[in-house]
């Protein structure tokens, strides 16, 4: 999932200063489940901004994603009403309210943090860069792009110790996940490929990346 | 293979090895490099020219590997995939063989976190082991990461780093053996502070035979106080401080001679492992001390 993380408040203050009818748009996706940006955050933060400043008018929506924009029809009358909107989805969703409704801005009320999943209630770890070309397949399904500090290919570099990253003693080093888990399943030979370096321009080296299924292409104008 | 690097004639040539390293400043002042030039001056084959390490921004290693050369020492240049791209590191290295420079280790770099910029990109395009290759290709084959053929080749000596005292060790050996096959002609260990667990380490490679493939250079460093011996036994990841040696530090009576004691009996330790072709000397901050080094250790004066 997308992993979002509130702004500080006075910074979300900050941004909506001057104005006095305010949505608070939230997200019924990742940031639902991580618990920051759905309904119930947005009508959260909708009462706290009311609560700062009583002069104004607060209502707070969700949609099932922002990020799809028949979803974002159904915000049509709300925002009609609205000077500015608050958005807590993650930077998707308020990119494509910007995109849907041109005639009043969408700022974010999130930090669009990564890509990643709880591994215990309340703790989210990267897990993956979207790189564009996959090796879980060579690594034992831990992905050095996203989780080694230095995104190796032929890990590990000479900081690992006791099992953790050098630059931190919360970060667990991804090539010691990585022997770890090729030896348990017998495929320690793998480390012994020379990995070449890798097609950058998979991610986000190569530009803006863009995806087109055919297949599911609606004729247009016919 | 001949690149003309002295490291090389040296080594070949079946002599004890001695390389040392240098800081460049955290200014462009050529004085301090000239200074330290003209201080070392003969004391080791080759000396290494950090690239901005620990993350601090300095002088970069070929423009002091430079200053250096014009005083009649021969640098190697290190080169970390942290700053630079593979445009950036290639292109790097072209320039640096046009000016002379005939050896260059390849290095991933510290972490920009631990630098005086943490808020710096990082690049990590290729990883010390592809740099080591890259190198290599373009080297032996003239060719570019491209595949692109180029004119005239860069003849360097290669070399790389491997920390005997980092995780996991049993791979340790196998990524030495990775960077052997990616084509280092040497290796600069991390210093060598625990030498049983460094024996063990050489064993290792040499059952694998990779010391009849690689020069292997232990590195030595002169802790100049407790304090610091302590602080590095803490704080400084893959490094290995045994207790004793923080206890003559703390309990000599004159902790910079004890220092170097220390250095001259492990340079005649590592000397006597097989398999160990030279020593590194890492005198951070304190290179004014590896001339003594090296001459109380019976290894001066140098071949060439």
């Amino acid at each position: 999932m997308i992993v979002g993380e509130l702004k500080p408040f006075t910074e979300i203050k900050k941004m909506i200063r001057g104005y006095q009818r305010i949505l608070v748009a939230g997200c019924g996706g990742c940031v639902t489940v991580c618990q920051t940006g759905g309904l119930q955050e947005a009508e959260t933060l909708a009462r706290l901004l009311n609560m700062d400043d009583p002069g104004t008018t607060v209502e707070s929506l969700a949609v099932p994603r922002q990020c799809e924009w028949e979803f974002l029809e159904q915000l049509k009358t709300t925002v009609q009403r609205c000077e500015i909107i608050v958005s807590t989805a993650c930077g998707i969703g308020v990119q494509a309210m910007n995109e849907y409704f041109r005639e009043i801005q969408t700022l974010p009320a999130l930090n669009t943090r990564f890509l990643g999943m709880p591994v215990e209630h309340g703790v989210f770890v990267e897990r993956c860069q979207a790189c564009g070309e996959c090796m879980l397949h060579l690594t034992g399904g831990i992905c050095p792009v996203a989780r080694c500090s230095k995104s190796l290919m032929n890990g590990p570099c000479g900081g690992s110790k006791n099992g953790r990253c050098e630059i931190s003693p919360e970060i667990d080093c991804a090539w010691q996940l990585i022997y770890e888990r090729l030896k348990a399943l017998d495929q320690l030979e793998r480390l012994l490929v020379l990995q070449p370096p890798k097609d950058w321009s998979h991610s986000r080296d190569g530009g803006v990346r863009k995806m087109v299924r055919e297949d599911l292409m609606l004729d247009d104008g016919e | 293979m001949m690149t003309g690097s002295n490291l090389e004639r040296v080594l070949k040539e079946g002599h004890f090895a001695v390389t040392a390293e240098i800081g460049p400043p955290k200014s462009c002042n050529a004085a301090f490099v000239q200074r330290k030039a003209d201080l070392l001056k003969g004391y080791a084959d080759v000396f290494n020219i950090t690239d901005n390490q620990t993350a601090i921004v300095r002088m970069s290693s070929i423009a002091a590997a430079v200053l250096i050369q014009q005083k009649g020492l021969e640098p190697v240049i290190q080169m970390t995939c942290r700053d630079r791209n593979r445009i950036g590191l290639q292109s790097d290295l072209l320039g640096a063989a046009a000016l002379g420079i005939k050896n260059v280790l390849c290095l991933t770099g510290d972490h920009q976190s631990f630098g005086n910029h943490p808020q710096a990109k990082n690049v990590f395009d290729l990883d010390s082991i592809q740099l080591i290759k890259t190198i290599k290709d373009m080297r032996d084959e003239g060719r570019f990461l491209c595949g692109e053929e180029m004119k005239v080749r860069p003849d360097v000596f290669i070399g790389c780093v491997e920390n005997p005292f980092a995780d996991p060790f049993e791979f340790r050996a196998l990524r030495l053996q990775k960077k052997i096959e990616a084509g280092a002609d040497f290796v600069q260990t991390q210093c060598v502070l625990d030498m049983k667990h460094f024996r063990h380490f050489m064993d290792l490679i040499n059952d694998r035979g990779l010391t009849d493939r690689v020069a292997v250079l232990a590195g030595v460093m002169p802790i100049k106080s407790a304090r610091m011996a302590r602080y590095m036994q803490k704080n400084v990841a893959g490094m290995m401080v045994p207790d004793e040696l923080c206890e003559r530090l703390e309990t000599a009576a004159d902790v910079q001679k004890e220092a170097v004691d220390i250095v001259v009996e492990q340079i005649a330790e590592v000397k006597e492992i097989p398999g160990v072709r030279g020593v590194h000397i890492m005198a951070v901050a304190w290179e004014e001390v590896v001339p003594e080094i090296v001459r109380r250790a019976g290894l001066y004066p140098r071949p060439f």
